[in-house]
Formats: C-alpha cells, structure tokens, sequence
C-alpha cells in the first residue's frame, strides 16, 4: 500500500512541475510592455521589445487620445478615456513610430527587435 | 502692444523664440473682459467695465456670439458639471443688451463624439435667444468616425469635412475645418481641397467686404509646442490679404487670447466647459483644476458687434461668473 501512495505522489509532484513549466513558457511567449500617456506624453518615448511583446497604452490622462501608427494602417485604438487601455502585440522587427491622431504633436517608437 | 489683465497675466510672443516683428499685439486673458477694437489700424483697448455702456448703447449693423469648447460628456475634477457650466452660457447670452442674430460654436462640441453629448449641447442651445448656430468641428468631435456624425447632425449646407460660407448684413463667415487627417507630429491642418474651396470662395468678393473666419485650432502659431497652431494658415490668410478688416475666431486653447496683425485680428474664446494653463505654464495643455469658486470666471462667451462704415468688429469677452 505504502508503495503505491508514494508512486501516487510522485505523479502529483511530477503533474504540478509540468504545470509550472508550461505557465513559464506562456509566460515566456507574452511578454507584456507598458506604455503611459500622461501630461500629454508617451512614456517612454521609445521603448524596445522582443518581437511577440505585447504592448499596452494606458490613458492616465483627463483626455481622451487615440494611439495611431504613422501609417495609420499597423494599429488604431478607440479613443481611449482615462484609464483606458490599448493593446498591439508586435510580431515583426523593425521600428514602429507611432502618435497620437488628436494631439498629433504627442509623438513616440516602438522598437522591436 | 499688449492688454492687461487685472490679475496681471501677460504672455509675450516676443520671447518664444518666433519673430514676429511689426506685428501689433493684443491679449486679453480669460475672464478679463478686455476689449480690443481696431480702427483704420489704430488699435484701442479698454476695460469690460469701461466700454460696456459704449457697446451696449450702440445698435450694431451685426451682433453675434461664439462659444467654444462645451466638451459635452467631461467629468473629471475640472468640472463636473459641464451641462451647468453650458447653461450658465446660455442664460448670459439671454441677457444681453441687444440679442445676437446667431450664434458661432469653434468646436468640441462634445468630448468623445458620442451622440448623446451631440444632443445634450443642441438641446441646451435651443433655449437660446439666437436659434440659428453654425458649427465647425473640434478634434473631439471627430475621434472616431472621421467626422461622420457632426456631418450629419451640423453638416447641411456644408463642403468637404464641414467647411462654409455664408452671408450675414454684409459680413462674410467663413468656417473652417482644420482637424482632420492631422499628421504624426504636426499641427492643426486644412488641406489643399479647402485651401482650393477658401480661393474660390472669396474670389469674387471686393476688397471692402468685412470678412469673419472661424475655426476651432487658432490660425496663429499660438504655442506650436502644444500643437496651439494650423501648419497651412498662412496660406488660408494669404487669400484674405487684399480684404480690409479680417476678424479669426478660434477656440481649442480654453482661454481668450487676441493679436492683431495688420488688418488681421486673431481672437480665441474661453471655453465653457473648464481652462487650460497659459502657453508653457504647465507640462501640458490638459484641463486646469482650479478653486470652484473661481471656475465660473475662466469660463465665458464671445460678444462680437460688428459696425457698418466704422471697419470695426468690437469683441468683448464676458466671464460666465
């Protein structure tokens, strides 16, 4: 009986590690990044990533902004109200620039590498 | 040259780093009530309490009033009571001297384009004395859908994005749209289709013709920093440089602000929703949260009174509290 309990353990044991492992790799695979709107600003301006982060624009001012890229086409949020959030998982490199289509003059770059 | 405000506020253009040399100058700060009066280029300033009798008492030839920026929908600690705020508008308008014949909204209407902000302002607006409005639209009247629906709601008659024109005693207004297809790092812009209508439009039009532009982004590099300016003015004014007296109605920067350029007077309305910090005085442009008590007096309208054969608009802006 005693030996048949500790095989049953070993399985829980071995069952609950592979869980963590694959929680570690999801982990791995969506790599978030945030960027804050504030006082009219993206910070940071320019921001570096891995290709397959995913990045997050919050609107934590008392105005809404819409979070363009330059070419209008990559991505477009919603106006985005305080507290607000935007999310673009960026799977290719290369440099995304990036603004703001009602306060044009808030500009910044997603970088990804 | 410029005016005083009684609480002292001045902003000098001279020392933003433009040249703008020869230009008379003109401000009047929010809730100041200063009036500027230009007459065969001789410019005269005097206070709202000293002037008040004199404009009052005199019939103009026209008389109207802008509003601007009501941000119908806002309800952040700026204010919370937006439609209160409009209201108050509404009921100083009423109780002026003579009643304006229309009136002129430069623009963010709303706050985030949705329909119910759209309709609570036309509501409001309809206990106006002046029943005719004439809007162009604010970037937050377009955030979403490119403009459709203030197409659709104050569009009729209208070009383009919205753009305008119409006759009132002599008097030619302009309305301009310069908010859309705004580019990554730049300003206000009009576009080469309405910068073509703008020629045509004023073309047959003789040089004595009194004429009122009004747009909601400032048609003067106000404070380019804060995106405060329109990248093609210069052009749109360049087609009114023969007309005698040229009066530019703005809004988008919640305080008042007046320059006069040759026959050009630039002037931009308080809002009645919430103020902005002066150019550069804060990290950036957003609502200014002040004391409730003083909110009502950085809020106001735009009186404007135009005289015929004096080539003189009066603009006396009146402080909601």
């Amino acid at each position: 009986m005693k030996c048949v309990h500790a095989v049953g353990v070993m399985a829980i044991f071995i069952s609950v590690s592979g869980l963590f492992v694959t929680a570690a790799e999801r982990e791995e695979k969506s790599i978030k990044a945030e960027i804050k709107i504030d006082n009219f600003a993206f910070t940071p301006t320019e921001l570096t990533v891995k290709a397959g982060t995913t990045v997050e624009w919050v609107n934590r001012d008392d105005i809404p902004h819409v979070v363009v890229s330059d070419d209008k086409k990559t991505f477009k949020s919603k106006a985005l109200d305080t507290d607000d959030k935007f999310s673009y998982t960026f799977t290719t490199p290369g440099t995304y620039s990036y603004f703001c289509s009602v306060h044009p003059k808030m500009t910044g770059r997603v970088v990804v590498q | 040259m410029k005016a005083h405000s009684k609480a002292g506020l001045i902003y000098d253009h001279n020392h933003d780093g433009v040249d703008r040399r020869g230009f008379l100058k003109c401000m009047a700060w929010a809730g100041t009530g200063a009036l500027c009066v230009m007459k065969a280029g001789v410019l005269r300033s005097a206070s709202l309490s000293g002037i008040s009798g004199a404009t009052a008492g005199t019939a103009g030839e026209l008389r109207f009033v802008q509003i601007s920026d009501s941000h119908m929908g806002f309800n952040k600690p700026a204010n919370q009571d937006v439609v209160g705020t409009l209201k108050a508008a509404v009921e100083k308008i009423n109780a002026l001297p003579q009643a304006p014949e229309f009136l002129l909204h430069t623009g963010d209407i709303s706050h985030l384009s949705r329909p119910e902000e759209f309709e609570a302002v036309e509501q409001i607006l309809k206990s106006c004395v002046a029943k005719e409005v004439f809007y162009v639209p604010g970037e937050h009247d377009v955030i979403n859908d490119d403009g459709a629906q203030f197409l659709e709601r104050f569009g009729k008659g209208s070009h383009g994005a919205g753009w305008r024109s119409f006759d009132k005693n002599g008097v030619h207004f302009i309305g301009l749209v310069n908010v859309m297809n705004l580019k990554a790092g730049g300003l206000g812009s009009l576009g080469a289709e309405q910068l073509e209508w703008l020629e045509g439009d004023v073309k047959g039009l003789g040089a004595s013709t009194p004429i009122v532009v009004f747009a909601h982004i400032p048609l003067w590099n106000v404070y380019p920093q804060w995106g405060w300016g329109t990248e093609d003015s210069a052009q749109a004014l360049g087609y009114l440089k023969r007309f005698g007296s040229v009066t530019v109605l703005n809004g988008h920067i919640h305080q008042t602000m007046q320059k006069i350029e040759g026959q050009v007077t630039f002037h931009t309305a308080a809002s009645t929703a919430f103020p902005q910090p002066p150019p550069g005085q804060a990290q950036g442009p957003g609502p200014m949260t002040v004391p409730a008590e003083q909110l009502r007096q950085l809020l106001g309208i735009t009186d404007v009174n135009y005289l015929r054969g004096q080539q003189a608009l009066a603009i006396v802006d009146s402080k909601l509290g």
